[in-house]
């Protein structure tokens, strides 16, 4: 039996890991709930803002908190554009997945024409700066992982729940007819909501640069369990991906410390299987 | 014409690639060629279940990685031979697909993206439990002393054959699927699941013996694969590459077709080849990125689906004669009356008689805390028209929901000919012989309106044959005045016209009794007459009728006897004009009396 040391440390690891989950999912979910994509190039957004956020600390020195703030424009625009072009088309939520997949493809293949195949690994201050928090050794890149996390959910739930684009959004995601003829501009909403979704992949970007060694192939690596969040939680929910991502998160660490690393997957994976077949239908 | 040129051109093609390594195809080319055969083996044996019925799988690699890993445990560590280990893999990854079938099909939370889901999730659940026993442990399983059979003239066109032998085998059963009733219902499946059932589809026994095909046939490929790569590992294996690949392909040949995967998966094999060699690869990629975006964007229903509706485009309007239309709509309804259908209708004038054929005793239907319908009892005799009214909310439409077995009863008895049907499936309740329409029409989109009578004929009372249901349908549609609609989509009717494609499909089952929800609403008054005559006709027929109406002349003029519903119990039944006149009916419908009136 672990140490009860070991145990917190491995909740606590847990934790930080269902944070950045639940940020991935967050933005995924939106655009899943109210747009009814399946937006698999939100993985190669997260991707490519990582691999920024690297060159622009490795080369120029520039503070990765720095770094979020002059991406996170670039990469809202890169969503509204990406919109702009969907809205062009009628598309079903699946061809919606194909046709982003396409572009994941484009995405992870520049990466590696630009970046190599090779794994990169971002040095930044915030890893070597640690404090203890009940015994736990926390370093500055997984409290800002958790921070982040909590204030992009935090502000998705005011705009969703506390201002009238939110209610326009809400009312879309139920029924896009009914909310277009009560005078809602659902494309000029959808452009604004898939800009977001962007963002919030950014900033998990920027999360994913502070504390993962990089490489191309790892774009599709995080599909699964990212998938999982978003469907235990509901889709186009504030806090559902990350208590979802919490869960998911602990469970595997939990796996990890008590029974070996191998068997982490097993455990998300089930739960998911279960929830799933014993979520009731609506008839 | 199709039909016959396609096997023919299969067969030529066929005979030419088994000719290929005897007349000198050069080895690389055999190679290029096996990855193009595993492709179409994968993304054809996906497109059987996924394809034709809609159940997107994302869980394709955890049968094909089952066979690889079959292959690696009965041949390296069992040592059978060859054929016995393809064979047992195959056997293996269809016992996995039953199993989460049996699980997830006759759940109706589990369609689209939850299925996409649950099968993904399998797949992980699969690579784990591999990675972490002694099937894998880890490192991984070498199969290089495995011995493959030798076919053909050289060391390398064992596996060009094998793999040809897949990927004939796959197509094969593809096109015997999609030409059979079983694809139709499975097409049907796609458009309208619930639908499909109440026309009586075997909904869940379709999608059982699809998934375990299409899982046999990937688990066989797999099995095959693991010799051909000679060393097997979980990463390699279980990883999101297979699913997406074979999805993609799919949809972008078009997955509604037999031939759609075949042709995604030549395409995109050639196209990933086209940039494999050094530096070019990465730029390759990227552009193979932008065209497949490009091409879901624009053909969203695959290449064939765009092929196919292009055609129909042409046919339509060499069809679209302004004449034939006009007489069509003839508001008396004369054209209706062909030789054909008079004829028909001759045939059994009968009275009502006194033979009970719908009898339901004490009918409930709880949902939660609301009771919809508080214990119904009501007759229906042979050859009568029962006319069942009520405001809106009495528990007509979960009547009708109730005894055609969409919804199962809470409590109470159905019989039809005094047998107990109220423990049945939607679909065996269609083949005893109850039938129903729907109020807003609800064909099945994908299906040509021939094709939507077909599925009835064939999987209702008269369980036709092919050609037997064809022969059938052609009848109804004629009875129904879509003769000359047969060959369109149904988004190419009008109101009227999908109301009578909805009566067409009904009548196709032969049912004893015919539930007729709102059959007239929304109808001008000269398609109302037309209706009600088509009625009076399908009830000469022999045929009882419960007949849910909100057009009052239509309901005095049809019905025989009257039973009115109110929050879901019988208030009054009887002559039309007595229950017209119940205080109960007048309370029921208008409201209490104004206090000291």
């Amino acid at each position: 039996m672990p140490s009860a040391n070991l145990l917190f440390q491995a909740l606590a690891s847990g934790l930080f890991m269902g944070a950045l989950y639940g940020l991935i999912g967050l933005g995924l979910g939106l655009g899943w709930g109210i747009l009814k994509q399946i937006n698999l190039s939100h993985f190669a957004w997260v991707f490519l803002s990582a691999y920024l956020t690297y060159e622009l600390k490795t080369r120029f020195g520039i503070d990765p908190l720095l770094c979020l703030l002059i991406l996170l424009p670039v990469f809202a625009l890169l969503g509204v554009l990406l919109q702009a072009v969907l809205a062009k088309f009628s598309i079903t939520p699946f061809n919606s997945l194909m046709a982003t997949f396409g572009l994941t493809v484009s995405v992870e293949a520049f990466i590696q024409l630009v970046w190599s195949a090779d794994f990169r690994r971002m040095n930044s201050h915030y890893d070597e700066l640690k404090f203890r928090l009940f015994g736990v050794i926390v370093t500055y890149s997984e409290a800002l992982t958790m921070l982040l996390s909590l204030v992009c959910c935090f502000a998705v739930w005011w705009v969703l729940y506390k201002t009238d684009i939110g209610k326009a959004l809400r009312a879309s995601a139920e029924d896009p007819d009914i909310a277009r003829a009560f005078g809602i501009n659902a494309s000029k909403l959808s452009l604004a909501l898939s800009g977001a979704c962007a963002a919030l992949a950014c900033c998990a970007g920027v999360c994913v640069a502070l504390t993962f060694t990089l490489a191309p192939s790892q774009i599709f690596a995080w599909i699964g369990v990212i998938f999982a969040v978003v469907m235990m939680g509901k889709l186009a929910s504030a806090w559902a991906p990350l208590v979802a991502g919490l869960v998911i998160g602990v469970s595997e660490s939990m796996t990890m410390a008590l029974i070996a690393p191998t068997w982490a997957p097993l455990v998300s994976f089930t739960l998911l299987i279960l929830i799933l077949l014993m979520r009731r239908s609506h008839d | 014409m199709t039909k016959r040129l396609m096997p023919m051109l299969a067969a030529l093609v066929l005979a030419i690639l088994i000719a290929g390594p005897y007349v000198g195809l050069p080895a690389h080319l055999q190679s290029l060629l096996y990855v193009i055969f595993f492709w179409v083996s994968l993304a054809t044996s996906w497109n059987l279940l996924s394809g034709y019925s809609g159940y997107f799988s994302f869980g394709h690699g955890a049968f094909f990685g089952l066979g690889m890993y079959g292959m690696a445990t009965f041949a390296t560590k069992l040592n059978l031979s060859f054929f016995p280990s393809v064979l047992l893999s195959g056997l293996v990854a269809a016992a996995l697909a039953l199993v989460i079938g049996a699980l997830v099909f006759r759940l109706k939370s589990i369609r689209g993206e939850s299925f996409a889901l649950i099968t993904l999730a399998v797949t992980f659940v699969l690579s784990t439990l591999i990675v972490n026993t002694p099937i894998d442990g880890g490192p991984g399983v070498y199969l290089m002393g495995v011995s493959t059979p030798a076919i053909g003239p050289t060391a390398a066109s064992s596996f060009y054959y094998l793999g040809l032998g897949m990927a004939a085998l796959c197509v094969f059963s593809a096109y015997v699927l999609f030409h059979s009733k079983m694809g139709l219902g499975l097409l049907a499946i796609h458009d309208d699941e619930d639908v499909a059932e109440v026309n009586g589809v075997p909904t869940f026994a379709l999608k059982m013996a699809a998934f375990a095909l299409s899982s046999f046939l990937a688990g066989m490929m797999g099995s095959i694969h693991a010799l051909y790569v000679s060393y097997v590992t979980v990463s390699e294996t279980f990883n999101i590459n297979v699913p997406l690949t074979v999805v993609l392909m799919s949809i972008l040949g078009g997955a509604r077709h037999w031939a759609g995967p075949t042709l995604g998966a030549i395409l995109i094999t050639l196209l990933l080849n086209a940039f494999t060699d050094g530096s070019s690869a990465l730029v390759g990629r990227v552009v193979i990125g932008l065209i497949l975006t490009l091409s879901v964007l624009l053909m969203p229903n695959g290449i064939w689906g765009s092929l196919s509706a292009r055609l129909r485009g042409k046919k339509v309007q060499i069809k679209g004669d302004p004449l034939s239309e006009q007489s069509h709509a003839d508001p008396r309804g004369r054209d209706l009356l062909s030789e054909r259908t008079a004829e028909l209708a001759i045939k059994g004038v009968t009275p009502v008689g006194t033979k009970v054929v719908l009898e339901v005793k004490g009918l409930t239907k709880q949902f939660f805390a609301i009771k919809a319908l508080g214990g119904i009892d009501l007759k229906l005799y042979e050859g009568e028209i029962l006319g069942l009214l009520g405001p809106n909310g009495s528990g007509k439409s979960t009547f009708i929901n109730v005894v055609t077995g969409h919804f199962s009863a809470s409590s109470g008895e159905i019989q039809l000919l005094g047998r107990d049907v109220s423990h049945l499936s939607a679909h065996e309740i269609r083949k005893s012989g109850i039938s129903r329409t729907y109020q807003i029409p609800r064909p099945f989109n994908g299906l040509t309106v021939l094709q939507n009578v077909v599925l009835s004929a064939q999987y209702g009372g008269s369980g036709a044959s092919e050609s037997q249901g064809t022969e059938q349908a052609l009848q109804w549609l004629e009875f129904t005045g879509l003769s000359d609609k047969a060959a369109d989509l149904p988004d190419a009717l009008n109101l009227h016209q999908r109301k009578f494609l909805e009566l067409a499909r009904a009548l196709a089952a032969r049912p004893q009794v015919l539930l007729l929800d709102e059959v007239l609403s929304g109808l001008t008054p000269s398609e109302i007459d037309l209706a009600v005559q088509t009625i009076r006709l399908i009830r000469q027929r022999g045929t009882s009728i419960v007949f849910v109406e909100h057009v009052m002349s239509a309901v005095m003029a049809l019905s025989d006897r009257l039973v009115v519903l109110d929050q879901g119990v019988v208030i009054a039944s009887g002559a039309p004009k007595e229950v017209m006149n119940d205080p109960h009916v007048v309370r029921a419908y208008l409201g209490d009396k104004v206090e000291g009136e």
